[in-house]
């Protein structure tokens, strides 16, 4: 084929994601990029606790109290769940890299595995929080 | 410039620089390696919250805690900032644009992962001192 031809043709394009039926390994994907992008801003939080903790009492205690205000253990919470979940998930990531268990029937029972993880282990860690006085 | 290069001569030079898979395999390690660290950040969380400044001085003067901490903020840091580019570079078309905003992740992962490390060996080094 020559260069010219090979010009003229047009690039396939992708399925608009709205003609897709909407499925869990698709979902888990998609939540895999969206809780990696929350905990940027979760590291940014933490990243300000240390800088609040070498600032000295009246700042850490300043930042301390905010992320326990409703808006702060909201976040906190959207925070774990992100983690819980991007943790399972990136173990079920590194399972497939080493070339196991990426056929559709093990690929869909481990996305209902991580997320019943993620629940299950985001609000074990809130109640261990509540029963130990962190909250 | 129509037909007369052959397939070979217009392939040549355009292939991998040989170096394709480092930021696969580094995503990858530090995957690993925040697994552990991580979990362990969740206790110190929990731990942390019920205590008060003092307590959090205390437990980041511990050498072991300090040094969990500086590794947890280096591969994060760098962990995030591999994620954060693969998702630009995937829906941001723009090259100007692209190229920003890869700056900005950079800078901003480079300065918040520097100024955390740099406040967690203050308190560290200044232990009992910073009270």
């Amino acid at each position: 084929m020559t260069d010219a031809a090979r010009r003229t043709r047009e690039p396939p394009l992708s399925p608009h994601l709205q003609v897709w039926r909407w499925h869990i390994t698709m979902a888990c994907s998609i939540l895999h990029r969206a809780t990696g992008v929350a905990l940027y801003v979760g590291a940014l939080i933490a990243a300000g606790w240390a800088v609040a903790l070498a600032a000295g009492p009246d700042a850490y205690g300043a930042y301390k109290s905010l992320l326990g205000t409703p808006v702060g253990l909201v976040v906190m919470f959207g925070l774990t769940l992100s983690w819980t979940f991007h943790l399972a998930n990136g173990v079920r990531h590194l399972v497939w890299d080493t070339g196991h268990a990426f056929d559709l029937k093990s690929a869909n029972a481990s996305a209902v595995l991580v997320l019943a993880f993620a629940l299950a282990a985001t609000v074990s860690l809130f109640g261990i929080a509540a029963m130990t006085g962190a909250i | 410039m129509a037909g007369y290069r052959t397939p070979l001569s217009r392939a040549l030079g355009l292939g991998s620089a040989k170096h394709g898979a480092t930021h696969w395999i580094s995503e990858r390690v530090s995957s690993v390696a925040l697994v552990p660290l991580t979990i362990w950040v969740a206790y110190a969380v929990i731990r942390l919250a019920s205590g008060d400044y003092a307590t959090a001085v205390h437990w980041v003067a511990d050498p072991l805690n300090a040094t969990l901490l500086v590794l947890t903020f280096a591969v994060a840091f760098a962990h995030m900032h591999a994620g954060m580019r693969v998702v630009v570079e995937d829906y941001i078309q723009k090259t100007l644009s692209k190229s920003a905003i890869l700056l900005v992740n950079f800078f901003v992962c480079g300065l918040a992962g520097t100024l955390a490390i740099v406040s967690i060996l203050k308190v560290a080094f200044s232990g009992a001192g910073a009270l």
